[in-house]
């Protein structure tokens, strides 16, 4: 699969959530777009990845 | 004067004796009264440095600000600037002393509603806009409500929770909206660093994507505003119909 135009193997049949832990993301700092969707943060535990998914992660820092 | 300004029906009221801002019709000393320049007067100014499909385009163009601390005032500043027709600004906070480092704010604004006093800096760059000004909390629920109308928003936050959450409510809730997040601005790295990125569909994200606030890290006005003209700019070209960051 791709992260953030990045190939990755995905180890197993992941959750969202799970990944976006793995890969040391925040969950409440970030916004995530599956195959040009974005995904609400309340479906994060079920949506299943699989290889030929492409992720876009934006991840948010402090300071405005 | 108020009366060509739209402001926050219920809960900004930004009437000159509750601001506390001088927006009157006295002349100063090398300056002109507020009053003194007209809507046409301004349009023409305008239109010496645009072409008139430009004019129409921004001047008809509308953009809501989220948060207005170092990077919502001067969004705000510089689109009022250059003429967007109609922005809806948006925050809870007061003007505090340690904001003066590198928000659009001054002395005179200490104590009042970011709402009232950035509208009021904005009426003394053109009285005529169309400045609509909510001074409250945003929250997952009301996003939608708040944004949904508005073709652009520029997510200007501080803190990277919030951030999230409005980019999520308003991607999700409001289809027809785009957002510009400002993210990574902190500290006085290289400026050069700062880029607009188009990073979703509808998501446009300007900054350096790292440097956050922390215990060894300040804001600065400059790399602040550097981030703030990158999100106005992309608004910019957005209303023009330049979807490229």
């Amino acid at each position: 699969m791709t992260i953030n135009g990045e190939e990755k193997t995905l180890a197993g049949n992941l959750p969202l959530s799970e990944l976006l832990q793995q890969e040391g993301f925040h969950i409440e700092r970030v916004a995530v777009e599956r195959n040009g969707e974005i995904v609400p943060k309340e479906a994060y535990g079920s949506v299943f990845l699989s290889e030929a998914d492409k992720l876009e992660v934006v991840s948010f820092v402090g300071g405005g | 004067m108020w009366a060509e300004v739209k402001i926050g029906k219920r809960d900004v009221a930004c009437r000159r004796e509750e601001s506390g801002v001088e927006m009157g019709t006295e002349s100063r000393p090398g300056g002109a009264a507020v009053g003194a320049v007209t809507e046409e007067q301004l349009r023409q100014a305008l239109l010496e440095r645009y072409t008139p499909r430009m004019y129409e385009k921004i001047s008809r163009g509308a953009a809501a600000i989220a948060g207005l601390g170092g990077l919502g005032s001067h969004i705000a500043v510089m689109l009022a600037r250059a003429g967007v027709g109609h922005l809806f600004l948006v925050d809870s906070d007061r003007v505090e002393i340690t904001n003066l480092n590198r928000q659009a704010y001054d002395i005179t604004h200490l104590g009042q509603p970011k709402t009232e006093a950035l509208a009021g800096i904005l009426r003394k760059i053109n009285p005529y806009i169309k400045a609509e000004a909510r001074n409250i909390t945003v929250t997952e629920k009301n996003a939608q409500g708040l944004f949904g109308e508005y073709p652009i928003l520029c997510e200007a936050f501080d803190r990277p929770e919030q951030k999230a959450m409005l980019v999520n409510a308003v991607l999700q809730g409001c289809p027809h909206t785009v957002v510009i997040s400002g993210c990574g601005m902190a500290g006085y790295g290289s400026a050069n660093r700062i880029v607009t990125q188009k990073k979703m569909g509808r998501l446009y994200v300007a900054g350096d994507g790292e440097t956050e606030l922390g215990p060894d890290t300040c804001l600065m006005a400059s790399r602040v505003m550097v981030c703030a003209a990158h999100q106005a700019n992309m608004a910019i070209r957005l209303l023009l119909g330049e979807e490229k960051p």
